[in-house]
């Protein structure tokens, strides 16, 4: 059982399943991932291993980053996960492990074919950044009416509060502010077909964040 | 763009014969229709106004008037659902999307026929060379 893989959003289109209904997909990068570190009960409190995807070169590089991997990059450049044994990883993640699963062993080299079999999976990454953005794009606000007298505050929230009981507005009150660019997940997304000689997964829906964008893979814990 | 990651994952779901027909055609398309266990064929008939999108997303319009109405389908060009499509007739078109069809009622909205040059030219010898026979033939 597959416990994480990580990846980047390729883009979207819609594919035909047997019976000839379109499904509207999300195309997947999903490793390979080099195994980089397994973490311990003993030495580090916690179980899980630590995956490294994406090249990044080593002019980028600051000298703890390459460090951390300065022994196993030639063996990765062997397994063909990385192109030239300089440089790192440009997006490395943990993944937990459940107590009793397999330990791996560093230098492992995890690929998409680790969720065959897989039906559902959740997806994290960071969604489209939306600015400084208003009440109706960001919390679904209704907005003012378009016309009996309206004048230019078609988009506005309305009132933010009460009288003078309460007498301040209270907080977590929806109003505009900053939008997306945050880490987002959906679940329980459907894993539509895997293709491991390209390492692509098609995912049915939508997948946050922008073509291109890192995100991390998991098995749904949404039953 | 076309990135070439979709493109590799579009190609394995692109029809393998592709539909022939133009825009200003009339056509019947042929549409498998699943009821309960048992598959049956729909036949639309009416005159492709537009073919929009690219790789398995790609669309094209059929229109027909019902009983007066003007009714417009939308199929996926790629879609297995689409037995075949049979050619009707050519119609006479000078652009690519025919949406002034929508505006026009009874007669107008028949397009002129389109007969292809080389059948046309094909029909003229054959004319002609009947005539000169016949010329022959009377002296």
């Amino acid at each position: 059982m597959a416990v994480g893989l990580l990846g980047c959003k390729v883009g979207m289109t819609q594919v035909y399943d047997a019976a000839g209904a379109e499904i509207p997909v999300t195309v997947v990068k999903a490793g390979p991932c080099a195994l980089l570190q397994v973490r311990t009960q003993d030495v580090d409190g916690y179980e899980a291993i630590q995956l490294g995807f994406g090249a990044k070169p080593r002019r980028l590089c600051s000298r703890s980053e390459s460090g951390h991997v300065a022994g196993l990059l030639p063996g990765f450049v062997e397994k063909s996960v990385l192109a030239d044994s300089d440089g790192t990883f440009r997006f490395i993640r943990e993944f937990r492990l459940g107590a009793g699963e397999a330990k791996p062993t560093v230098g492992d080299v995890l690929t998409v074919t680790a969720f065959e079999g897989v039906a559902h999976i959740d997806i994290t990454g960071v969604s489209k950044g939306r600015g400084f953005a208003g009440v109706m794009k960001r919390h679904n606000f209704g907005g003012v009416c378009a016309s009996h007298g309206v004048k230019k505050v078609h988009r506005s929230g309305g009132s933010t509060g009460q009288s003078t009981d309460p007498g301040k507005v209270f907080k977590g009150t929806k109003m505009p502010g900053r939008m997306g660019g945050k880490q987002s997940t959906v679940r329980r997304q459907k894993l539509v077909s895997i293709d491991a000689e390209k390492n692509l997964m098609l995912v049915r829906g939508a997948v946050p964040g922008f073509s291109g964008g890192y995100i991390t893979i998991r098995p749904t814990n949404c039953h | 763009m076309i990135k070439p990651l979709i493109k590799q994952v579009e190609d394995q779901y692109l029809r393998k014969e592709p539909l022939v027909f133009e825009i200003g055609d009339t056509v019947d398309v042929h549409q498998r229709i699943l009821e309960g266990d048992k598959e049956r064929i729909q036949i639309f008939n009416g005159v492709v106004i537009a073919r929009r999108g690219g790789g398995t997303r790609e669309k094209f319009t059929v229109r027909r008037i019902v009983s007066g109405e003007g009714v417009e389908r939308t199929f996926p060009f790629h879609s297995p659902k689409i037995a075949k499509i049979e050619v009707k007739r050519h119609g006479k078109v000078r652009r690519a999307k025919l949406f002034y069809l929508r505006d026009r009622i009874g007669k107008a909205t028949k397009l002129v026929e389109r007969v292809d040059k080389a059948e046309k030219e094909a029909a003229r010898t054959a004319k002609t060379q009947a005539k000169a026979k016949a010329k022959e033939a009377t002296t």
